[in-house]
C-alpha cells in the first residue's frame, strides 16, 4: 500500500472572502490547497495554456501537466471573464485533465444551472455559503479517483449522476437566468 | 469575577446580534473553523470583509451617480457584496442587497438609491457592533465554545 499523501485541491473564486473561507474549510479537512482568483489562472496552473490558433489541448500542455498534481477542482460558477461552467467544460474536454473531479459552487439556486453543470460532468454542486458538511462530501470523490478502476468506476459515476439528476428534477420551478450568470 | 463578567458581556452582545437578525448561522460556521492553529480566523475574515465592502460601497456610490444608471453594473457589484455578506453571516446586509438587486432588475433607480442608503446604514451598524464584539472578546481572553442561539 502506497503512503497516504494529502489530496491537493485547486479552489477557484474571484471573491477574496470566499477564497479565504474555502481554503480554511479545505484545510480543516486536511487537504493541501491552492487558490486562484480566475478560471484563466486555474487553467494556467493546470498546464493548459490558450493558443489563439487552436483549442486548449496540445501535446505540450500534456507534458506540463505531469508536474501538476491536482486531485480535485472546486470552482465558483459566476466569475468575470471565464465562468466556472466554461472552466468545467475545458477540463472535461482535456485528455489530460478530464478525470479530475470538478465541483461547482454558486450563490444562486437555479435548477437549470445545476443540471447543466452536472450534465457537463461536475461531481457536486454546492450552494454558497459552502459549509463543512459540503466539504465532507468531497473525500469519496477523491478516493474514487485515487483508486481508479475503469468500467466499474464509470458505472458508479453514471449511477451517482442519475440519482443527482432525479433529485434535481424534483425541484420544480421556472428557471429564468437573466444573464449568463449574474454579471 | 471580572473575567466571568467580561465573558457574560461578550456572550450578551453575541446573543443580541443573533436575536436582532444582524448575524445568522453562517457566523457560527466561521467560529467552528477557528482552532488553536487559527485562533483569529473569524476576526481576520471579517476584517477582510470590511475592506472588500468599503471598495464595493465606494464603487456603488460612483456608479449610482451616473446618468443614465448602469443597472447591469449595479447588479453585478451588489451580487458581489451580497456574496461576501452571505459568507460571513451578515443577515440584514444580505437582505438589503437582495432588495437592491430587485430594484435593479425592475430598472427602478429611485428604489436602488433608497435601498442603497438603507444598506449602508445596516452595514455601518453591523460593523460597529462587530468591532465592539471583537474588542471585548479580545479583552475577555479566549472564549470556550461557540454560543448557540436558540
Amino acid at each position: 500500500m502506497a503512503l497516504e499523501t494529502r489530496f491537493h485541491v485547486l479552489a477557484v473564486d474571484d471573491s477574496l472572502i470566499d477564497r479565504m473561507l474555502i481554503e480554511r474549510l479545505l484545510k480543516t479537512s486536511s487537504f493541501n490547497v491552492t487558490t486562484v482568483d480566475s478560471a484563466t489562472k486555474a487553467l494556467k496552473f493546470l498546464g493548459l495554456v490558450e493558443d489563439e490558433l487552436r483549442t486548449f489541448e496540445t501535446s505540450v500542455a500534456s507534458e506540463i501537466h505531469q508536474d501538476v498534481d491536482v486531485n480535485l477542482i472546486i470552482t465558483d460558477y459566476c466569475m468575470p471573464g471565464m465562468t466556472g461552467y466554461d472552466l468545467l467544460r475545458k477540463i472535461k474536454e482535456s485528455k489530460s485533465l478530464k478525470n479530475i473531479p470538478v465541483v461547482i459552487m454558486s450563490s444562486e439556486n437555479v435548477p437549470s444551472r445545476i443540471n447543466r453543470c452536472l450534465e457537463e460532468g461536475a461531481e457536486e454542486f454546492f450552494l454558497k455559503p459552502v459549509q463543512q458538511a459540503d466539504v465532507n462530501k468531497l473525500k469519496p470523490h477523491l478516493m474514487k479517483s485515487r483508486n481508479k478502476g475503469d468500467q466499474d468506476q464509470e458505472q458508479e459515476q453514471d449511477q451517482h449522476f442519475h440519482n443527482k439528476r432525479k433529485d434535481m428534477e424534483a425541484i420544480s420551478s421556472p428557471n429564468k437566468t437573466r444573464l449568463k450568470c449574474s454579471s | 469575577m471580572d473575567k466571568i463578567h467580561s465573558h457574560r458581556q461578550v456572550a450578551a452582545i453575541k446573543h443580541s446580534l443573533f436575536d436582532q437578525g444582524y448575524l445568522d448561522e453562517q457566523f457560527i460556521q466561521l467560529e467552528e473553523l477557528q482552532d488553536d492553529a487559527n485562533p483569529n480566523f473569524v476576526e481576520e475574515i471579517v476584517t477582510l470583509y470590511y475592506r472588500d465592502s468599503s471598495r464595493l460601497i465606494s464603487n456603488l456610490d460612483h456608479t449610482l451617480e451616473r446618468n443614465p444608471l448602469d443597472f447591469n453594473k449595479l447588479d453585478t457589484l451588489m451580487h458581489q457584496f451580497k456574496g461576501s455578506s452571505s459568507s460571513i453571516g451578515a443577515k440584514r446586509v444580505k437582505a438589503e442587497c437582495t432588495l437592491f438587486r430587485e430594484y435593479c432588475r425592475a430598472r427602478n433607480g429611485e428604489g436602488c438609491r433608497r435601498s442603497f442608503q438603507q444598506m449602508k446604514k445596516e452595514y455601518a451598524t453591523l460593523r460597529k457592533k462587530l468591532e465592539t464584539y471583537f474588542q471585548l472578546a479580545r479583552q475577555a481572553g479566549p472564549l470556550e465554545t461557540a454560543y448557540r442561539p436558540k
